[in-house]
């Protein structure tokens, strides 16, 4: 037998965008000497020129607390109007339960829907995807999509192929209703053959299996930089265009660029061969923010709307890319200059 | 046509020039990318794709690795090349 069901529809958009950077700001000077660098040298890699790294007592919950409180407040809502949590991120330390429903008891509202997902530096717009559709179809009014991490927990101060890039933040948008298309459609999917290039490991069961084995070390990001590299730059500007493309823009009519704010260098490199022209705003918050994954977009979006105000409301097409190898793209309208 | 090692090293040089920014000059089959020539990990990424295309011919990541002088990328290409 059918069931009864006629899908509703609805238009979605971004209401606000909220973020938190940790005070504490590390200068390229402070990670040196243990990897044997120079401030040049990681500035002409990476484009980074300081990170801000969580205290030892700062969690990501912490952070994640004040990125989402302060989104929430600038669409207007109270926490108990969010009725979905979808919180992407990498470095939440326990399998279970969620990252997602610890920030649910923190922002006082233990009853919305709640989850976290894996997607890496992609995560974020894999969130605002999954979210976008959930608005649509109105299974959610209004869904918080948080991406946080504090990557300064699994990140080895002595690798000399990741200590300078990783860094801590947190950065959350709401997603609601909207009178007109807010969000274009999304570009999605993976490089799973490439999945070895970024890991996080070892895993839990190799500490189980492995008992006294005093040499697995602490599980850590490891990343083959010019496979990621090579990847990022020649696999992602065609999907970005594609997303573009599918919400019926040009790179003429587009106001900003934000992609996953990964290595100074692979956005300079997207921006070329997208033929990116001038009038397209470009979110460069690596260079004092570092690379923070699944916060990076929401944060890189935050700083670009203080600095250009007049971005608000604007197009912005949003590119995410990272471990699995998986990516996401879509074109969203900037959130509206906030109500408080 | 097979493709002859003179004509790769030009290839070679027209995109290093561009990626890197230095004299054509200062580019031979016995330089290093990294030492000699100024081409970082991540620029030599850029040069191995601009090769690739302008040379139809693969080079896997673990060949990059291997390359460490533009003799080695231009006996590789001619190698491997159409």
């Amino acid at each position: 037998m059918a069931l009864n069901f006629t899908p509703p529809t609805q238009n979605a958009r971004i209401l606000s965008v909220g973020a938190y950077r940790p005070p504490r700001i590390v200068p390229n000077s402070e990670i040196v000497d243990r990897i044997e660098s120079s401030d040049e040298w990681i500035q002409q890699r990476t484009g980074i020129q300081t990170r801000h790294i969580a205290a030892a007592d700062e969690s990501l919950i912490d952070m994640a607390t004040k990125a989402a409180t302060q989104a929430i407040s600038r669409a207007g809502l109270t926490a108990d109007q969010i009725d979905a949590v979808i919180f992407a991120t990498i470095s939440y330390p326990y399998q279970a339960p969620s990252a997602a429903t610890e920030l649910l008891i923190r922002l006082g509202n233990t009853k919305a829907a709640a989850f976290d997902i894996s997607a890496a530096c992609a995560g974020f717009c894999y969130g605002v995807a999954l979210a976008t559709d959930m608005v649509q179809a109105k299974t959610s009014n209004n869904v918080l999509v948080i991406g946080g991490e504090k990557l300064s927990d699994f990140t080895d101060p002595d690798d000399r192929a990741t200590a300078f890039i990783f860094a801590d933040g947190a950065g959350a948008v709401v997603i609601g209703p909207s009178q007109d298309v807010g969000i274009g459609p999304t570009i999605w999917g993976a490089n799973a053959e490439t999945r070895e290039a970024i890991t996080l490991e070892p895993s839990y069961l190799d500490y189980k299996n492995n008992p006294g084995k005093t040499d697995l070390g602490w599980p850590n990001i490891s990343q083959q930089g010019q496979t990621v590299f090579r990847w990022a730059v020649y696999e992602i500007a065609p999907i970005a265009l594609r997303a573009l493309e599918a919400a019926g823009l040009t790179v003429d009519n587009l106001a900003a660029f934000i992609p996953h704010q990964a290595n100074e260098r692979i956005i300079d490199s997207l921006v070329k061969s997208m033929k990116l022209p001038d009038s397209v705003a470009i979110a460069r918050d690596i260079r004092t923010t570092g690379n923070t994954s699944a916060a990076s977009i929401p944060l890189a979006m935050d700083a670009l709307l203080k600095e250009r105000p007049e971005l608000h409301g604007k197009s912005a097409l949003l590119v995410g890319f990272g471990a699995g190898l998986v990516y996401a793209g879509q074109v969203v309208e900037l959130p509206p200059v906030p109500k408080q | 046509m097979a493709l002859t090692q003179d004509a790769v090293l030009a290839g070679i040089k027209e995109i290093v020039v561009e990626v890197a920014g230095i004299d054509a000059n200062l580019i031979a089959m016995d330089k290093k990318f990294s030492d000699d020539l100024d081409v970082d990990s991540l620029s030599m990424v850029e040069v191995v794709v601009a090769a690739e295309e302008k040379f139809g011919v693969k080079i896997p990541d673990e060949e990059v690795t291997k390359m460490a002088t533009v003799g080695d990328a231009v006996n590789f290409i001619v190698a491997n090349g159409k």
